[in-house]
């Protein structure tokens, strides 16, 4: 009987071996594949309650953490300027993850990236709190309010404001915003109600592309013809004295459809044009004979060249639409319209910005960057990124010759409602119809021509021309003003 | 038997230095969830741990009177365990919850009774009087959560539960010890017979038909509760039990291979049969899968996120979150352990357990009975199960069933029943390791004692 005893024994601890190999897989073995199993939540729960960073502009914070007062969640996130900061913080919620620079700058948020690794080592050993780094943007919080309130209520659109020198952004909003509080809430089913609420909302879009001016991919319109232009300086075939042709509608071969001229200026009082007239007034026939007289690829090339379709460098911190840069696989009325920034051609409120951005700086882009500086807890700058060349988009001499045109627009032609008395406004509007009586409305420009402090881009969407025109330009030149008079 | 050689040592020094140990890892590990969870020190911290001191002391009194040579580490282990998952359960206590100090109370109630039960039976071979009525009172425990007025009806997909005024009660955790207690009984007294007829087909000598009787009955029981209970965890526990005991009084490998078999036949057809076992072998198999995922497994892996979360050294009491983890403080304790106290501090609990059972199989070679043998073995081996199956299952070694954990996870009957376990263990082990006892057993009322145990274990196997 002894011996049969010892032998069930010897059965319970082969069971108690299987227990300790078990065990040993789970928590050692096998823990990392569960750590990164996409059901896990941990590691967002555990940052979730944590003091985690803020992100600051002018000195005061629109993103931070608080103490809840809760036990078992011990900081919650708030945004004190919810809306018109919603595009660029992003929200961070326990269960349905991050969004904006709260998602991309989480590693430094949180106090988890390379250069904060000494802090931890420190807090390790002092017993601190972990506390991530804050974020200082590039943000003038004056001018990103003013650019929120310029657009009206219940109006779908986007302003880009930028330092065209440094690729700083100045301001970047768009309605219609949320607030980020409602989706930080520590108390899930208010969070998912909330959630709920918010998706029914046209235009909100919670997911990680989360501003309209970097993640929408809009018909760009007549902007679209300074890339025409561009690219008919760099051909060569081209020069600032060419006459081209203007007719009120350009016909095609084998079918009825007739490209017609803008009806909004003055293009019908003229058969041809030269380009400082073309861009006065917006013809359109004009670049949509520049386009089928150098062919697709050249104006592909030189869309290219201003960003459209390319990568941002992740400088900015956002996750925002690349697009597919100027449209393939066009016949000759596509390639026409497409070089007026309709049918099929997109670009994204920030594209456009970086466009004019290159033109208003001798033809170089810059890398456009929200972020000024990461400061460590104790206050001490981690990192500043400095300005960097992202791109050549075109030469001096080019840029110079546009800036020119684009001056007289605002002077001379139909974007006059943007001049700004006693500074030389640059500028190109834009309306991209939509096919369904309304349009895209926009304006992009700079000032001053000769020494550019700072770009505005404005899309106005699903307007009718009048709207657009009053939401447009005039706005460009109260944000000029309040840029300038800085 | 080193014991009989040398003279008999109490040794409970020994056991009162150990308890202390025991009490302050408890104890400790409820101080610890109170600092980290920035809980005050209130009067209830010292009036709880005071409870649980005082009556760890007067356990250990009740051993020095009645049982004084008991195994001395059975008690401390327990102790320990048992205050590891009070603190524990506290821990995981939201605002306004009981449930820590419910546990409390049931360790105070189970205590009691392992106390009474040590104090009153004196001798664990009286039990084998009650070879019988253990029996009738397995199946009346059995069949009580399945006569209406007194089940609390199917809880979580089992009908285990009775109510008694205002609280839940679950008989099978009884029913465990008294089928022990049929068993042994039955066992020692019948051993002989099924020894020695039978027929031999190769290697195995298999049992007469008629000799098959208790474990044609033990495998119904299983199969029984396994149907009408939908409780597989408890049908695998109750056949592991007989086949050990089985196996321990016949020392033939045929009857484990017999009822491996049984078992085997009778999972196989169950899963294929009842949508319950199929479920928590899909559940097992197919955990990662999202409809499973949606459906059954999601209590398992978000354990298994939780001891993958704790790592080698865990998050430290108080400081992970096995909170997100469903039945966190009951079915899932395991996976709340390891993942606040790490792999460390999961296989010092396993060691624990281990050490426990392998002190109730001390006792079983130690004593002289083979009542007291048989019984010993079969607790012993009970718990051992009982935490494979749980544990297996919480760590996906095996499918998830609803065994509890012994003395860690919440839940009144559990604790009872396994303190009970406790206190027989204590008193087996009492005669293992005490004198030689040659004193005849009181005669029962009314019957001429009859049973008596000479160690004839001796003359056959020296």
């Amino acid at each position: 009987m002894n011996q049969a005893i010892r032998h069930s024994w010897v059965a319970a601890v082969a069971m108690f071996a299987l227990i300790f190999g078990a065990i040993s897989y789970v928590q050692v073995v096998g823990a990392d594949e569960l750590e990164a199993n996409p059901w896990n939540q941990r590691a967002v729960l555990q940052n979730y309650c944590n003091d985690r960073g803020a992100i600051i502009v002018g000195g005061s914070p629109v993103a931070e953490s608080v103490e809840s007062g809760s036990e078992t969640c011990k900081f919650q996130r708030t945004y004190p300027q919810p809306e018109p900061y919603a595009g660029i913080t992003g929200y961070f919620s326990q269960n349905y993850g991050a969004t904006g620079l709260e998602q991309s700058m989480d590693q430094q948020l949180t106090g988890n990236s390379d250069q904060q690794f000494l802090d931890r080592v420190g807090q390790l050993f002092l017993g601190n709190q972990p506390k991530g780094a804050s974020v200082e943007l590039t943000i003038d919080p004056e001018i990103q309010r003013l650019a929120y309130d310029l657009i009206p209520d219940g109006q779908r659109g986007s302003i880009v404001v930028t330092n065209p020198k440094t690729g700083a952004i100045l301001a970047m909003v768009s309605k219609p915003s949320y607030n980020p509080n409602l989706v930080a809430t520590q108390n899930p089913d208010e969070e998912s109600a909330n959630i709920n609420e918010l998706v029914k909302i046209p235009g909100i879009n919670l997911n990680p592309n989360v501003s309209g001016p970097t993640g929408e991919l809009l018909a760009p319109g007549s902007v679209y013809k300074l890339v025409d232009t561009a690219a008919a300086l760099a051909s060569g075939k081209y020069n600032k004295d060419s006459e081209l042709p203007n007719p009120a509608e350009m016909s095609f071969d084998g079918i009825q459809y007739k490209l017609p001229n803008y009806a909004g200026g003055n293009c019908y009082t003229r058969n041809t044009a030269d380009f400082a007239f073309a861009l006065q007034q917006s013809c359109n026939t004009p670049f949509a004979s520049i386009a089928l007289d150098l062919g697709r690829d050249a104006i592909a090339e030189q869309a290219r060249k201003f960003g459209f379709g390319e990568d941002l460098g992740d400088q900015l911190k956002l996750g925002y639409a690349r697009g597919n840069g100027f449209p393939d696989n066009l016949d000759a009325p596509g390639l026409a319209q497409s070089a007026i920034g309709q049918r099929d051609t997109r670009a994204t409120p920030l594209q456009i910005a970086l466009m004019t951005a290159a033109i208003a700086n001798d033809g170089v882009q810059m890398r456009p960057t929200l972020i000024k500086a990461l400061r460590s807890p104790d206050l001490r700058v981690i990192e500043e990124p400095q300005p960097e060349q992202l791109r050549t988009s075109t030469t001096p001499d080019i840029a110079n010759q546009i800036t020119e045109w684009m001056v007289s627009a605002v002077s001379q032609g139909i974007a006059n409602r943007a001049a700004v008395p006693g500074v030389q406004v640059a500028g190109k509007t834009g309306t991209a119809e939509l096919g369904n009586g309304t349009n895209n409305s926009w304006f992009t420009g700079f000032a001053p021509a000769n020494n550019p402090q700072v770009g505005v881009t404005i899309v106005m969407e699903g307007v009718d021309i009048t709207t657009g025109a009053q939401l447009t330009s005039p706005n460009a030149k109260k944000i000029f003003e309040a840029v300038l008079n800085k | 038997m080193s014991q009989l050689s040398s003279t008999p040592k109490p040794r409970r020094n020994v056991e009162v230095a150990l308890l202390l140990l025991a009490l302050a890892v408890g104890i400790g590990a409820n101080m610890l969830v109170g600092v980290d969870q920035e809980k005050a020190f209130d009067s209830d911290f010292w009036f709880q741990s005071s409870l649980l001191a005082v009556a760890a002391l007067v356990f250990h009194g009740v051993l020095r009177f009645r049982a004084k040579y008991a195994d001395p580490v059975i008690l401390p282990l327990v102790v320990a365990l048992n205050g590891i998952g009070l603190a524990m359960i506290h821990r995981l206590d939201a605002p306004g919850d009981d449930t820590g100090n419910n546990q409390l109370r049931w360790t105070l109630i189970a205590m009691a009774v392992a106390i009474a039960v040590i104090w009153f039976l004196k001798d664990h071979r009286i039990l084998r009087r009650f070879t019988f009525i253990s029996l009738a009172a397995s199946a009346l425990l059995l069949l009580l959560p399945l006569i209406p007025g007194i089940s609390a009806g199917e809880i979580l997909g089992a009908r285990v539960w009775i109510r008694l005024g205002p609280m839940t009660f679950q008989p099978g955790e009884v029913a465990k010890i008294t089928l022990a207690i049929f068993f042994a009984g039955y066992l020692s007294s019948n051993r002989d017979l099924i020894l020695l007829a039978g027929r031999k087909i190769g290697p195995l000598q298999f049992p007469r038909f008629k000799d098959m009787g208790p474990m044609i009955t033990a495998w119904l029981v299983s199969i029984g509760v396994l149907i009408f209970q939908r409780d597989l965890g408890s049908s695998v526990l109750f056949f592991g039990l007989f086949i050990v005991m089985i196996y321990v009084a016949t020392s033939r490998i045929s009857w484990v291979v017999i009822g491996l078999a049984l078992i085997l036949g009778g999972g196989f057809v169950a899963s294929r049969v009842f949508s319950h076992v199929e479920q928590r072998i899909d559940g097992w198999l197919n955990a990662f899968t999202p409809e499973v995922y949606e459906n059954g497994s999601r209590q398992v892996i978000q354990g298994l996120f939780g001891m993958a979360n704790g790592g080698l050294v865990g998050t430290g009491l108080g400081q992970g979150r096995p909170d997100l983890v469903p039945f966190a403080n009951s079915d899932m304790i395991i996976a709340s352990l390891g993942e606040e106290l790490g792999l460390i501090g999961l296989f010092a609990i396993v060691l624990m357990y281990l050490l426990l059972f392998t002190r109730g199989f001390r006792a079983a070679l130690g004593t002289r009975d083979a009542f007291g043998k048989l019984l010993a073995c079969g607790l012993s081996f009970a718990v051992a199960l009982q935490c494979f199956v749980v544990i297996g299952g919480v760590t996906r070694l095996i499918p998830l069933t609803g065994l509890t954990t012994p003395f860690l996870a919440a839940g009144g009957s559990s604790l009872l029943a396994n303190w009970i376990i406790v206190g027989l263990l204590l008193m087996i082990s009492h005669t293992a390791r005490g004198p030689v006892d040659t004193t005849p057993l009181p005669p029962a009322k009314g019957t001429e004692s009859v049973g008596i145990d000479t160690p004839t274990e001796a003359v056959k196997h020296p």
